[in-house]
């Protein structure tokens, strides 16, 4: 079993609030990663879960069983950090068996665990060296494999794969993909990195100056973000936020401008907006199209990024920043003009205070 | 794309500059031939003084001398060690007054010179005779090398107390959260994780305090204690031949550089984990 429950959590350092009333269930074996922007609180609320910071407030229980007052040591738990937390003058054998040889478990046993840990996570040919002759990626594994060893109640991962370079890290990802699908624990995640977040979830926690934003599956979150901050945060390129003014009302549309007198027609069911009302559409940049009509979006290119199999255009729209990933290779050069297509791109609409507005 | 046409041929090494004599290189090998000078005429002066007399009458004490030092330094070291571990963790503690009353220890160890540390143990606690016996202390007090002992163990254990502390809270604190994440106690965290990794950053300051504590175990012999000072004073004051402290400082260097090389050896060894 692995579900956690968070109630009402609050934690201060003196005058700062750095969680603010989280609630929040996590399910038996659900893979759910938190995610925001540095000092959101994300490291902090899984280190309360951990044992490792009292909270301040409310109330956090480990399968059906409250824990604020319980040690980390005797949480069940089991935590890989950012900084692997390898034991330096220990070999990788010994570092995976310390835990276990300190509960007085039988050696039979131990070496059970730690050949099934090496060879689940292919550092069976490491075992007799110590951290200092591993490369980032092997520690890392180690790191993994001394948690797994324990079988805890949950896993919890802070940043692990931060100190890994780009190509491990895609791979190192896949790795831990397939390590949850195979041992089926409850693993929480933190990370800054939302593509980390999008392929390894069930679930995402959006995280903003010590409050929840947003919890859902990593879908949900693209396709319906909950506010605007959800809506910048998830999905790359960042999505674009353009100021629109309503110009015409019907009971299940709305006719917006953007770009100075482009006019756009949103489908909204059950909407209250009324005439000259002033709020922000969000568009993809990958929803966006280059078209050839002028009656499209005209804006004037300020950079082009060249990826090969697709290119990134940034462009000025009436003094507001657009950006748009097209397919394919393309001849653009900055200061041309170029016409913009949204037809049938989904549109996000948020309100003054950055709400989304409809389904 | 694009294609390589042509090879460039292989070119001769660049010639090798001849550096000339700059004022710097000049000064520099000035300096290393004056010492070479003095280290020279050190080595005349002991090989044409020698005395087989003198070498016979008070090698032997020179030897008990040494021995004197060796065993009074080592004694202390250990039992200093013993005494600095309560020490550091009252200067970790979050208790204030523990913390306070450590602070003060160390400060006033650390501050004050150990020759006057000495002097108010071996002669201050001399001048309450009857209140030492009453409580039957005295035995330890009249001693000189006693006195001398207590000095260096109240000493080192206050420079050795910053060592440990120093090294225990320069061991990253994901260690002890690494720990406690994995199920395991404080207790055994501290003994088998922590306190091994402290030690090895600890290692060569310790080393550095027991070579300050054979230098500094000198001012003994002011106390009437024959350690190796005390040996070398009464051979001058019988021979009036300041060779005699030049053999000294030979067995000091002696002492120092055969710690110096097994400290070597253990950083060595204990270190290897962390070499790649």
């Amino acid at each position: 079993m692995g579900e956690i429950k968070l109630s009402d959590v609050n934690k201060s350092y003196g005058s700062v609030h750095v969680l603010k009333d989280i609630d929040l269930h996590i399910e038996d074996g659900e893979f759910i990663v938190f995610v925001g922007p540095s000092g959101c609180g994300k490291s902090t609320l899984l280190r309360t879960i951990a044992g490792l910071e009292k909270i301040t407030s409310g109330e956090i229980k480990i399968d059906g069983k409250r824990v604020n007052d319980v040690s980390a040591a005797d949480r069940g738990l089991a935590m890989v950090f950012q900084s692997y937390a390898l034991y330096p003058h220990m070999t990788v054998r010994q570092n995976l068996a310390f835990g276990l040889e300190n509960s007085n478990m039988p050696k039979a046993e131990i070496a059970e665990r730690i050949g099934e840990a090496a060879r689940m996570l292919e550092i069976d040919q490491y075992l007799d060296r110590r951290p200092g002759q591993l490369s980032g990626g092997q520690r890392q594994r180690v790191a993994i494999g001394r948690a797994i060893v324990r079988r805890p109640t949950a896993f919890l991962l802070d940043e692990p794969l931060s100190n890994l370079d780009a190509e491990l890290r895609v791979s190192t990802r896949a790795e831990l993909a397939a390590l949850h699908a195979r041992i089926g624990s409850t693993m929480i995640y933190v990370t800054h990195d939302q593509v980390e977040a999008m392929t390894l979830a069930h679930r995402i926690v959006v995280m903003r100056a010590g409050k929840i934003e947003q919890v859902g599956t990593p879908l949900d979150l693209y396709n319906t973000p909950a506010n605007r901050f959800v809506a910048g945060f998830i999905g790359a390129p960042h999505m674009n936020f353009l100021s629109a003014q309503v110009v015409e009302v019907d009971p299940a549309s709305v006719t917006l401008t953007i770009g100075g007198s482009h006019r756009l027609l949103v489908p909204l069911a059950g909407h209250k907006l009324s005439v000259g009302e002033k709020l922000t559409v969000g568009i993809r940049p990958q929803h966006i199209t280059l078209a050839s009509d002028p009656g499209s979006l005209t804006v004037k290119v300020r950079l082009v990024e060249a990826l090969g199999s697709e290119t990134v255009i940034h462009a000025d729209l009436h003094g507001e920043k657009l950006l748009a990933v097209v397919q394919g290779q393309k001849q653009i050069t900055p200061g041309d003009e170029v016409h913009f297509s949204v037809a049938g791109a989904p549109l996000h609409l948020f309100d003054n205070n950055g709400l989304r507005i409809g389904a | 794309m694009s294609f390589v046409t042509e090879l460039i041929p292989p070119r001769p090494a660049p010639a090798a500059t001849k550096q000339g004599l700059t004022v710097a290189r000049i000064a520099g090998i000035s300096v290393l031939a004056l010492w070479a000078l003095l280290a020279a005429s050190l080595v005349l002066t002991v090989i044409n003084g020698w005395n087989q007399d003198k070498f016979l009458r008070y090698g032997p004490r020179y030897l008990h001398g040494l021995w004197t030092t060796i065993s009074l330094v080592g004694i202390s070291v250990v039992l200093g060690a013993a005494l600095s571990v309560p020490i550091a963790f009252a200067r970790m503690s979050k208790n204030r007054v523990a913390g306070a009353i450590a602070y003060a220890y160390v400060y006033v160890f650390r501050s004050t010179p150990l020759l006057a540390q000495l002097f108010l143990i071996y002669y201050g606690l001399g001048s309450f005779k009857p209140q030492l016996e009453s409580v039957g202390l005295w035995w330890f007090f009249r001693d000189a090398w006693y006195c001398g002992l207590l000095s260096f163990v109240l000493n080192t254990a206050a420079y050795q107390a910053e060592i440990l502390r120093g090294a225990i809270e320069s061991v990253p604190r994901g260690q002890h959260e690494g720990a406690a994440a994995l199920g395991i106690s404080k207790s055994i965290a501290f003994r088998k994780i922590i306190l091994p990794q402290a030690l090895i950053v600890a290692l060569r300051p310790y080393g550095n305090e027991i070579i300050l504590m054979i230098k500094g175990s000198a001012v003994v012999a002011i106390v009437t204690v024959y350690d190796l000072m005390g040996e070398t004073r009464y051979a001058f004051s019988r021979t009036f031949d300041y060779q005699t402290y030049l053999w000294a400082a030979i067995f000091y260097l002696a002492i120092v550089e055969v710690l110096r090389h097994v400290w070597a050896f253990l950083e060595a060894r204990l270190t290897r984990h962390l070499k790649r």
